[in-house]
């Protein structure tokens, strides 16, 4: 199989990422659109590795799920408090800090 | 070496089917759902590569917990459940140009720089060579991911946390 058609997949669902990120104003699908980012990175990450030869392209694969893991929980107790404090989760009226 | 081919080729049509109808769709629960379809397709994915651990650690890490965590996010904030619309904000033209623009630069990268590479399958990568590394070579990163979880999840407490 080529290389190439993986890595290919993987910047398709990068740019829906990157799509999603700018385009949805409710903070738990941003979140959403940034795990589909990190997942294209994790295709790369294991291509590679096959490609190369080498166990690296899996350990860093494991290392960003685990990452991944610790952003969601924070991101999600971040967008909690912020839906307390506010009553709405809508990203585009955060815009307290803008001059 | 037919039959992977096949194989990558209906995992593909899903994922990416499922990724546009992921940012596109007016239906946060919805939306969860066609992450966890694009999910078990980059397990396959993982699978087809020869990496079985990592599919399964893609299997019960992203499908079983991250999924999860995002629909008791949905639902902890009150989300339009419904189809009631109102997801978008008012720059998806910006929005299509860059993601287009992303997608153009990186195919025409990897186009370049991987043209007709293939990956031989030489030698299957078992597990245990995996864990070996792991514990091996990279054990400190190993133990700072370790710290970093700890930390984030006492983090996560605090903030989500009533005084």
């Amino acid at each position: 199989m080529y290389l190439n058609q993986f890595l290919l997949l993987a910047a398709v669902l990068f740019s829906l990422g990157v799509y999603g990120v700018l385009a949805r104003k409710n903070g738990v699908l941003v979140l959403m659109s940034i795990e589909l980012m990190l997942n294209a990175v994790n295709i790369n990450l294991v291509a590679f590795g096959a490609f190369r030869d080498t166990v690296a392209g899996q350990v860093f694969a494991l290392f960003v799920i685990a990452i991944a893991a610790a952003e969601v929980g924070v991101g999600l107790a971040i967008i909690l408090l912020i839906f307390r404090n506010r009553a709405s989760i809508d990203i585009d009226h955060l815009d307290s800090m803008k001059g | 070496m037919v039959a992977q081919n096949v194989v990558f080729g209906v995992l593909a049509l899903v994922m990416v089917v499922a990724g546009f109808r992921l940012v596109t769709t007016q239906n946060v629960v919805r939306a969860a759902l066609f992450l966890a379809i694009v999910l078990a397709g980059v397990a396959g994915i993982f699978v087809l590569l020869l990496a079985e651990f990592v599919a399964w650690v893609q299997v019960l890490v992203y499908i079983g917990a991250i999924v999860v965590l995002l629909l008791f996010g949905v639902m902890l904030t009150r989300a339009p459940t419904g189809r009631e619309g109102g997801l978008d904000n008012d720059q998806r033209g910006v929005g299509v140009l860059v993601a287009a623009s992303v997608l153009a630069a990186l195919a025409a990268v990897l186009v370049d720089a991987f043209g007709d590479d293939k990956i031989a399958f030489t030698r299957v990568q078992r597990t245990a060579e995996v864990s070996d590394s792991i514990f091996g070579t990279y054990v400190v990163p190993f133990e700072v991911a370790s710290v970093l979880l700890l930390a984030a999840l006492v983090g996560a407490v605090a903030l989500a946390r009533r005084d």
